[in-house]
């Protein structure tokens, strides 16, 4: 775990210097990305040679489909009470009429 | 959208190659590919301190937008944990790593696959994908019933780039800094999380 942390924070001083030469930090997003395929590419070998993975895919599937659902609600509800008592200023005072709205 | 298509394209000629026996399966065990992992770190690292967007964006916002990222971090964990308990085979620090994807599908299964198993990875591959997808689609009902901050939250780490038109379309212009702001700070929390959530308390 140090080891991944640390090498994200020597890649974001790094960065910090690289600034000023947009040339080599193009490069570095290619070479980002090529990095993410290869290693999707042999999740993807693995995943197909592995019986048991492949056999239980619907269940996998299900499993993923269960958490997106659980983290969109959770997200979606938790902003929507964020934006109700911090974002929705303007809405709440022309609407003065309901008090009940500014108890948040 | 280029990308909503190129990286399943990989993964799936990967598993492709995994079926037909070709390739040798432990590839991905392999100690190698723990290298690569920090090479994508690293680089990711690289890609933040150079995005000197980010950074103005950063000093010069009102701190009321840090609500957003954290409301999102904070919803998301719950959810997956409640979620969780209808998947009695999965534990829970397993459904965190999976939520802590925020969306950013093709990094947290990478991650996850190396931190933790190649089942799990996909897993995460999958949920995170159909975050992406759902918040494309859904986008316009999430805002109109949930606020202008819905297409953001269920973005997550995609609302800076992938998500970004239909949410600004739909919550307007103006929301589309927030959203831009709240997805930089999940993309960069993105790797932090799935490891934190995986290894503290492990070993």
């Amino acid at each position: 775990m140090t080891i991944i942390l640390g090498l994200m924070l020597i890649g974001i001083v790094t960065g910090l210097f690289l600034e000023k030469l947009p040339s080599l930090v193009k490069i570095n997003e290619k070479l980002l990305n090529l990095a993410i395929y290869c290693l999707l590419l042999l999740l993807g070998i693995a995943v197909g040679s592995n019986g048991k993975i492949i056999a239980n895919i619907y269940s996998l599937g299900f499993h993923a489909l269960v958490l997106t659902i659980g983290a969109i609600t959770g997200s979606v509800m938790v902003c929507w009470l964020i934006y109700k008592i911090f974002f929705n200023v303007k809405l709440s005072s022309q609407d003065l009429k309901t008090p009940s709205d500014h108890e948040n | 959208m280029k990308g909503i298509l190129i990286i399943p394209a990989f993964f799936v000629t990967g598993v492709i190659l995994g079926i037909s026996g070709i390739m040798p399966a432990n590839l991905v065990s392999q100690e190698w590919s723990s290298y690569a992992l920090y090479l994508v770190m690293f680089l990711a690292g690289i890609g933040i301190g150079a995005d000197r967007k980010s950074w103005h964006l950063l000093r010069t916002i009102n701190i009321k937008i840090f609500l957003v990222p954290a409301g999102i971090i904070v919803g998301t964990l719950f959810g997956v944990a409640l979620a969780s308990l209808l998947l009695p085979s999965l534990h829970l620090r397993e459904a965190l790593a999976v939520g802590a994807g925020f969306g950013y599908y093709s990094l947290s299964a990478v991650f996850i696959t190396e931190l933790h198993s190649e089942t799990l990875g996909l897993v995460a591959l999958l949920s995170n994908m159909f975050r992406e997808i759902s918040t494309l689609l859904l986008t316009p009902v999430f805002v109109k019933y949930f606020g202008k901050l819905a297409g953001i939250a269920s973005g997550g780490a995609t609302s800076m780039d992938t998500t970004l038109p239909v949410i600004s379309k739909y919550s307007g212009r103006e929301y589309a800094i927030i959203s831009v702001f709240s997805g930089v700070i999940l993309t960069i929390l993105v790797p932090v999380l799935v490891t934190l959530i995986l290894t503290v308390g492990t070993k």
